[in-house]
């Protein structure tokens, strides 16, 4: 990350009003929680909860050939996203490692929106445009709009309340329109593991929204209990489970690559599926109690040996067990793997295990 | 907000009660709810000479781990077994069934110096 003095959300004010705490998190200033990262994990779901996403990056791709351009960097098949469609991809570099973790949302032939992490607009942006062709306009419209992430079984009442009349899209699906003026943006997508919707609206409406969604029953929910709820669906992060050193092959992601199309870094990642990982992406869980694992804890085999670090770890507020994940070599990266997490000197035992940690009953 | 006149409290957010020469010490109401969650409390080892300010124990919550450093120097002469199985404790009564650990004080005119309710009060500012 660059040393930019720290960006705000267009609902910060909002936030501190509500009794959000605030903490830096990829060079945004954003609320962690609001009353306890517990209580927001679990309104998510068994109810609703609001979070802002406006952190998040947003370009626009138009101009004849973008989806021909577009299949040529990213490593999903853009051939394959229908009008009204969203997709999760990658942007990697020469090496088959991970720049970032993407959805892109097709809103006509040749109209591709694109949201991508908060840490990375700038280097997206420019990786991109580096490679642009003639013909192309990509924009950076990041800080035009706000966005929300309404999540939980109850969301879609929600969405009924606040948009009577409106159906929201079926999963992955999107929806577009103006209404007072203003344009609409809602993808039937999430990082929660639980059914809901993205909004994006401008940054001037982005409050307004925010308050009507908490109006209609949403509980706002911080990053804290963002993380918690990823984790548990073994969605990963993209910094702490991503890396340009790693590749999505790696990070058990492969379904979302398309091996049969070009695209930069897919010789890499080609080779490691031909030819076999020496290293891959596991959840590991503890088999006791014992101090939450958190990113960098160190992994240690049975008899001592260390073979890795955790990506990232928390304590599940769902499962009331500590779990992680974490690349290993495959030796040890099978089901069942008996391990021990370091915190601090001492040693708690866990074990790899199925992704995802958590299934809806 | 729950600060108890009977006792003393330092800058990092503990309690600290007296008894003799063996002092009790917790988090404070408000160190719990700006924690929240408490999931994981790791205590010291009962006979562990410490100085003041030494890190001793640690308290978890969902998203991050602090550190619960000794207000004064002594020797941990008991820790609270419960939280183990129970670390939630320290967020529904840290004044009481919440403790943390006991220590024997090495010199009782160190209490003396820490702050007083109101001092505290007004460090928090309350």
């Amino acid at each position: 990350m660059s040393t930019q003095e720290i960006k705000s959300s267009p609902l910060e004010s909002l936030h501190i009003e509500l009794g959000g705490k605030m903490v830096p998190f990829a060079g945004w200033n954003m609320p962690v929680q609001y009353t306890s990262n517990m209580d927001e994990h679990n309104t998510v779901r068994e109810s609703v909860g609001v979070f802002d996403i406006s952190h998040m990056g947003q370009f626009f791709l138009v101009g004849a050939g973008a989806e021909e351009w577009l299949n040529s960097i990213l490593a999903n098949d853009v051939r394959k996203l229908a009008i009204s469609e969203a997709q999760y991809t990658f942007m990697l570099n020469e090496d088959g490692g991970v720049i970032d973790d993407l959805i892109i949302y097709r809103f006509g032939d040749d109209q591709i929106f694109l949201v991508v992490n908060a840490s990375m607009i700038d280097e997206d942006f420019a990786w991109l445009d580096t490679h642009l062709v003639d013909g192309l306009t990509l924009t950076n419209e990041s800080d035009m709009w706000a966005g929300m992430a309404v999540q939980g079984p109850d969301s879609l009442k929600t969405y009924a309340k606040l948009f009577p009349g409106r159906q929201l899209p079926n999963r992955n699906g999107i929806d577009s329109w103006e209404q007072g003026g203003q344009r609409f943006i809602v993808c039937r997508t999430g990082y929660t593991g639980e059914d809901g919707f993205e909004l994006f609206v401008s940054a001037e409406q982005g409050a307004t929204w925010f308050k009507q969604f908490i109006e209609a029953g949403a509980k706002p929910c911080g990053l804290g209990a963002r993380d918690s709820l990823r984790l548990e669906v073994c969605y990963p992060l993209n910094g702490s489970d991503l890396s340009p050193e790693r590749t999505p092959i790696q990070a058990g992601l492969g379904f979302f690559c398309a091996l049969d199309k070009p695209f930069i870094g897919r010789d890499v990642l080609k080779s490691q599926k031909d030819e076999g990982l020496k290293e891959r992406l596991v959840a590991i869980k503890y088999t006791g109690k014992g101090a939450p694992p958190r990113a960098h804890y160190a992994v240690f085999t049975k008899d001592g040996s260390l073979i890795g670090e955790l990506t990232s770890g928390v304590f599940s507020p769902s499962l009331k067990e500590g779990i992680g994940m974490g690349y290993l070599p495959v030796e040890y990266a099978k089901v069942g793997t008996e391990l021990d997490i370091d915190v601090r000197g001492r040693k708690f035992p866990a074990k790899v295990v199925k992704k995802p940690f958590y299934k809806k009953a | 907000m729950s600060i108890p006149a009977n006792l003393k409290y330092t800058a990092d957010h503990e309690w600290i009660s007296l008894e003799g020469d063996v002092a009790t010490i917790g988090i404070t109401e408000h160190a719990q709810e700006e924690l929240t969650d408490i999931v994981f409390v790791e205590l010291p080892e009962i006979g562990r000479e410490c100085n003041e300010e030494e890190g001793v124990a640690v308290v978890e919550s969902v998203k991050a781990a602090s550190d619960i450093y000794a207000p004064l120097a002594g020797e941990i002469v008991g820790i609270n077994l419960d939280l183990e199985a129970d670390p939630g404790l320290v967020n529904t009564d840290p004044h009481g069934k919440g403790w943390m650990f006991k220590m024997r004080v090495k010199d009782l005119a160190d209490v003396e110096a820490l702050m007083d309710a109101a001092a505290y009060t007004s460090h928090i500012g309350g």
